[in-house]
């Protein structure tokens, strides 16, 4: 019982970094741009927030710090994708690669150093409950935090009418030009608010999940969080929904080694890669699905005035 | 106010003026970032870009990691033309390794005492066959499922990555190797080109890949079929130009290619299978495709620079105590400076009055 209470936990917290990168990216996509650089961003952000978070101490200063370095490095992806109209995949790739660079760099030394004060997190009173409690209500405030995210943002894009210019935008940039909308500066709000997600992400990586900082500690995240906005048909409550569920296969390896299973653990550690592999075959395979809910304009460059 | 301002045709002289100047910022940049850590931005620059080329030796290790590069690049290259987005080639890098190593291991176990003459073509066979297997997988799932093969070809990398893992740590791993994760040190390798240095006869596989890619891509009628496609999907499909095949033929090619290069660096410098046979040679290929103008001869150019690069961040480290991770940096912003140039290829900048 309580094991199954603990492995609920884990989840939610494996499942909430994905959803953080997801959500941002889902805010990208939705205005038509897409960024294969969430893993590069994830990367600054995760060194960028595990040193504001050991020279301050505090938290909050570091997913502040993340969220800046993420969406400042989605506005520099931004700035070359909208105005100069660079192909979004090389640039996405090119601050993917970056982003592996730079925080291998900076976080030379911080390799081997732990952050001090962690602190026990639970939701007053609810936390009290058995089974419950430790379940859902003793996660760190960022997991509650990303549940409401991907409620404003749903709520945001379906039910406001900035949501339904932003995805007017996103669907079909030449009309909303037209009709007097500044696209490529609503292209690039949205990039960076997608940018600081990531860094959101990122962080909790390594500032709450880790929490330390090892080179290429998000391990792939970024790319199954572009995984997973394809999962969800760009759909925000799905997105979570995902993340959860990938969250639970990044947590089944351990339970499962835990049940002494014999498995290899190298084949268990596939397990979410394959998954990605398995979620996208499936919901790929029906053409249409996809293209009645993905943004027109999703990865296409825009012109203002031709 | 400046403005950007389409051109009625693309720019021949941008298109090879512009590496050169993104070259020229990434030192530009490079040089600051060694101002700023303290370093001398001259001597910082020397050891990066001239001590690789300095002596014999340091220009047959050059080679050898060109070789490599060369190798991944190819293929990337025919991919990125045809818009097929395959950035897995680290993966497919790792399965060529991994079936190369494989074979070798066995051969030393049966103790056949083949020539190292004889194993180069098994080897080459081996790594091809690796490689293109590994491609498959994402050719097969996107042209029956369409699944995006940017994700599934990067999916892959992690997966081959431990299977490596898995090989070298249980059972492949050296059972009188003091429980290190590799295998056996193979009885044979690849020949060498030149006695006492470690570059091998994969680089001559490498040119003369160079010059068949080219020729592929430029004088046969399949290789522009491939292209249509990817500059012009629409007019590819009125002419009856097959996307399947061009999905196939593009990931098979540079999944052999970089298979090729995984097999000779492990078959050769290595000599035997651990965790880190690769140094991220099938990301960094990425780049050099760009910075090669997406052209077998351009890429052999862009190998070379990047591979001092390569070079130039291990001296970095030895000599200057900066870490070798400001290779990989380097790397970024010289993508990110090549990308920003090439808008000049299609746009000019105007200077225009405000109204």
């Amino acid at each position: 019982m309580n094991e199954i209470a603990l492995l609920i936990a884990a989840t939610l917290s494996s499942g909430t970094p994905l959803a953080l990168a997801g959500l941002g990216l889902l805010i990208n996509e939705k205005v038509g741009v897409v960024n294969l650089g969430a893993e590069g961003m994830m990367l600054i952000a995760a060194v960028v927030g595990f040193a504001a978070a050991f020279h301050s101490g505090s938290p909050t200063v570091a997913f502040a710090a993340a969220a800046a370095a993420g969406a400042l490095s989605a506005g520099l992806f931004g700035a070359l994708v909208i105005w100069l109209n660079t192909n979004q995949y090389a640039t996405g790739l090119a601050v993917s690669l970056f982003g592996g660079g730079f925080s291998a760099f900076v976080g030379v030394e911080y390799i081997g150093k732990t952050l001090e004060g962690r602190s026990m997190h639970s939701v007053p009173l609810l936390g009290d409950l058995p089974f419950v409690g430790p379940a859902l209500f003793q996660q760190h405030p960022m997991v509650y935090l990303t549940m409401l995210f991907a409620l404003a943002i749903g709520l945001f894009f379906n039910r406001t009418r900035t949501g339904l210019v932003l995805r007017s935008v996103g669907e079909n940039p030449e009309s909303a030009h037209a009709l007097g909308y500044p696209v490529r500066w609503l292209r690039l709000l949205c990039v960076m608010a997608g940018g600081a997600l990531c860094g959101l992400g990122g962080a909790y990586i390594s500032v709450v999940y880790a929490p330390l900082w090892a080179e290429g500690m998000i391990a792939g995240r970024g790319w199954i969080a572009l995984a997973l906005t394809v999962f969800a048909t760009w759909r925000a409550a799905r997105l979570l929904l995902g993340a959860y569920l990938f969250g639970g296969v990044t947590m089944l390896q351990l339970a499962l080694q835990g049940a002494g299973v014999d498995v290899p653990s190298q084949f268990m550690s596939m397990l979410p890669y394959l998954a990605t592999i398995v979620v996208l075959v499936l919901i790929s395979s029906n053409p249409q699905w996809i293209r009645l809910n993905m943004p027109s304009s999703l990865g296409k460059p825009f012109y203002p005035g031709r | 106010m400046l403005q950007l301002e389409a051109r009625a045709e693309a720019s021949a002289f941008w298109r090879y003026a512009s590496p050169v100047v993104a070259l020229g910022i990434t030192l530009a940049l490079s040089a600051l970032l060694f101002v700023a850590l303290g370093k001398d931005p001259v001597r910082g620059l020397q050891i990066f870009l001239l001590e690789p080329w300095n002596g014999t030796r340091a220009i047959t290790e050059l080679a050898l990691k060109s070789t490599a590069l060369t190798l991944c690049a190819l293929g990337l290259a025919l991919c990125f033309r045809s818009n097929v987005w395959n950035i897995g080639a680290e993966g497919q890098f790792l399965a060529g390794g991994i079936a190369a190593g494989g074979l070798a291991m066995w051969l030393t176990m049966q103790k056949t005492g083949i020539s190292n003459w004889a194993f180069f073509p098994l080897a080459t066979l081996a790594g091809a066959l690796g490689g293109a297997i590994w491609a498959s997988i994402t050719a097969a799932l996107k042209d029956r499922f369409n699944a995006n093969e940017i994700l599934v070809s990067l999916m892959l990398v992690y997966v081959a990555n431990l299977l490596l893992s898995y090989l070298v740590f249980g059972p492949w791993k050296d059972p009188k190797g003091f429980n290190f994760p590799q295998t056996v040190t193979f009885d044979m390798a690849i020949p060498r080109l030149l006695s006492g240095f470690r570059v091998h006869w994969g680089a001559v596989v490498a040119v003369v890949a160079v010059v068949m890619m080219w020729v592929f891509m430029s004088r046969t009628f399949k290789g522009y079929q491939l292209q249509v496609g990817g500059q012009a999907a629409a007019a590819s499909r009125y002419a009856g130009f097959s996307a399947r095949s061009t999905l196939w033929t593009c990931l098979l090619t540079s999944g052999a290619f970089a298979g090729i290069a995984g097999a000779y660096e492990v078959t050769g410098p290595i000599g035997q299978l651990t965790p880190f046979v690769s140094v991220g040679y099938g990301f960094t290929a990425i780049i050099v495709a760009f910075v090669g103008r997406l052209h077998p001869v351009g890429c052999v150019a862009a190998s070379v620079l990047l591979s001092t690069f390569l070079i130039g961040g291990q001296l970095a480290q030895s000599r200057i105590g900066l870490p070798a991770a400001l290779t990989g940096l380097f790397q970024g912003i010289l993508l990110f400076s090549l990308l920003a140039c090439d808008t000049l290829i299609n746009h000019r900048i105007r200077l225009k009055a405000k109204p």
